[in-house]
């Protein structure tokens, strides 16, 4: 028999527990997440770190941002990750991406977005594009500086703005990346030996057929090429 | 006759700037109990306006809060009734401060003749702050008609049942007390607890028990917060209301919540008093103080913990739960103050009470059973 109440009791001692522990929890480790605000202040301003690497917890997300693979100064469109299939931009709730292809001077689709814009003002953090993009290409940022003076142009973020290295991705938000790595990686592995084994079915088809041709051949060798075999009609 | 109505002015006056004050402190240390059950910090920088000093805890936070709301734009809907619209705060906030001066608050500088008026105003103190309170409802409603929005007026017919329901098992839970006392002065209460205060008593807990409860959905707090729902009907009645309207809503709120824990503590705690309080008489308003924020932790705890009842629950909580109860526990209450054996007593009411308390809930629960889903998986 449960004691009346007792369920609204053991719920009260959970988040008192919650409640005292906060205040004993020095390493933040288990009941208090917060990072705090990294004062501009407080460093001189060349000695700042990256806002978003210091400040901000791994379990933060605020907006979404592409990945490229380049490294230092590489020009991180030529290892973008995303081929423009705009997915993401069909799937997006409040439909505040927009992605025009880019095509060469012949006409024909480079598999790159020219140009790619999230309204921030609009979305909603919901990170469905993150989950639809089959190219791991969009992640979520933890970057929360974003106040504008300037409410349309300063809150819709442009391409090159929305780029960032896997490094960065590797920075902020390390075990997601890793995991995200280890995927894409086990994948391309799997693919590669689906392709070599179904290369090496493919070879040994040949080979077989050739053999079997040359058999053929070495069996009858009278029979008329022009002559129509046994086909069903 | 001047000399009266001064006397008056210097003993309400000063209840009401020490609790509204109070208000604001509520607020930051809801923010702070809720942050920290969430495992978070809560308010914590609050720059002190042209200095560099922002290590303020956040104490600030509510005069940041506070001017706000004062620059906010007052807006008004169109086709809403304007008259009752900018009444409706006002009548929320207005008997919230006058049941204030109802409580046994003993302020430190009030010297003879002025307890005396206090003592007069104050002899049918608890009948007069439930009938004053009961205000509250009126305004709540008005403010949902007034605002010309469904939302509002979802919310304020929310109100109504709401606290007209659960009126009934917090009079009743208060009148085992004046049962006990035999009379509806606060002062006259807590003189009959200077010794042994209601609550540890069995009848006493019981009737604790139920006026907290009911307190709690009286001045519409979590779980009973189904007027002001903010998942369901946005704001519920004050969800047209902004700027300075709605900061006296708020306010009312919270001197509503101080009302009637006040009125707990009186009822129940022995109001001021305390240890110490027969050497120095001043610390009665302290401990009075020190009692209601203790309820009030409690009831921020509670707002943390629990999640919001729906209102077909809500009312049968009140109509077939806590009203059978109350009226039981006034016989209950009235046998234990006959037979006045704490060895006899207390085993025996808690038996009865808990098992009567047990039995209802066991026929609320008699339909429910597994649920079944018809859309969902
Ligand atoms: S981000 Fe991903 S889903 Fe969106 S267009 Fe690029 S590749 Fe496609
Ligand atoms: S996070 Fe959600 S709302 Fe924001 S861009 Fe992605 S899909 Fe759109």
């Amino acid at each position: 028999m449960k004691l009346l109440g007792s369920g609204i009791f053991k719920g009260m001692a959970v988040t008192l527990e919650n409640f005292v522990r906060s205040y004993f929890d020095r390493d933040r480790k288990h009941h208090l997440f917060t990072k705090e605000y990294a004062w501009k202040s407080d460093a001189p301003a060349d000695q700042l770190p990256a806002r978003a690497d210091t400040t901000v917890t791994t379990r933060s997300r605020n907006f979404p941002m592409l990945l490229h693979d380049g490294k230092g100064s590489e020009d991180p469109m030529a290892s973008i990750r995303c081929v423009a299939c705009q997915i993401c931009e069909r799937e997006c709730p409040p439909q505040c991406i927009f992605i025009e292809k880019e095509y060469d001077a012949n006409g024909k689709f480079v598999k790159r977005p020219v140009i790619f814009d999230i309204d921030i003002s609009v979305c909603m953090s919901c990170q469905i594009c993150v989950e639809v993009c089959p190219f791991d290409a969009i992640v979520m940022n933890s970057e929360f500086e974003l106040s504008n003076n300037d409410r349309f142009n300063g809150l819709l973020v442009r391409r090159d703005a929305l780029l960032k290295s896997n490094d960065y991705y590797h920075r902020i938000h390390p075990e997601e990346a890793q995991e995200r790595d280890d995927r894409m990686a086990r994948e391309k592995a799997e693919k590669e030996a689906k392709q070599a084994a179904a290369d090496a079915a493919k070879k040994k088809a040949a080979e077989l057929a050739a053999e079997k041709a040359a058999e053929l051949a070495a069996a009858k060798p009278k029979v008329d090429p022009a002559a129509p075999t046994a086909t069903p009609q | 006759m001047i000399d009266t109505l001064i006397h008056i002015l210097a003993l309400t006056a000063p209840v009401a700037m020490i609790f509204a004050s109070l208000f604001a402190f509520t607020t930051w240390l809801e923010r702070k109990i809720l942050a920290r059950i969430q495992n978070r910090i809560g308010p914590n920088y609050i720059n002190i306006p042209f200095t560099k000093f922002r290590k303020t805890f956040g104490l600030l936070q509510p005069a940041a809060d506070g001017f706000k709301m004062l620059v906010k734009e007052d807006i008004v809907p169109h086709g809403a009734d304007r008259f009752l619209h900018l009444l409706a705060p006002i009548l929320a906030l207005v008997p919230a401060m006058m049941v204030l001066c109802l409580l046994p608050f003993d302020l430190p500088f009030a010297n003879e003749s002025m307890k005396r008026i206090h003592a007069a105003a104050l002899d049918n103190a608890v009948l007069l702050f439930f009938g004053i309170t009961s205000i509250n409802t009126l305004a709540v409603f008005m403010a949902g008609w007034a605002s010309r929005n469904k939302y509002s007026l979802l919310g304020g017919m929310r109100a109504v049942a709401q606290m007209v329901s659960y009126e009934i098992p917090l009079v009743l839970s208060a009148a085992v007390v004046i049962m006990a006392v035999g009379s509806l002065s606060a002062q006259k209460i807590v003189a009959a607890q200077s010794t042994h205060w209601f609550i540890f008593t069995p009848w006493g807990l019981a009737a604790f028990f139920i006026f907290f409860i009911a307190s709690l959905a009286e001045t519409n707090r979590s779980p009973f917060d189904l007027p002001e729902a903010e998942s369901e009907i946005i704001a519920g009645y004050f969800t047209e209301y902004s700027g300075f309207k709605f900061a006296l809503f708020f306010l009312g709120e919270y001197l509503s919540i101080f009302a009637i824990n006040g009125l707990a503590v009186t009822l129940f705690f022995g109001g001021g008093n305390g240890p110490w309080v027969q050497a120095h008489p001043w610390l009665s308003c302290v401990w009075f103080l020190a009692k209601i924020f203790g309820l009030i932790f409690i009831i921020i705890w509670l707002r943390g913990t629990v999640p919001r009842l729906r209102v077909d629950q809500l009312m049968a909580f009140a109509w077939k739960f806590l009203m059978p109860l109350s009226i039981l526990n006034l016989f209950v209450a009235a046998v234990a103050l006959k037979v006045q054996q704490p060895w006899l007593t207390w085993p025996l009411c808690a038996l009865v009470l808990y098992a009567a308390a047990h039995g209802l809930s066991r026929l609320q629960q008699k339909n429910v059973g597994p649920r079944t889903y018809q859309y969902a998986e």
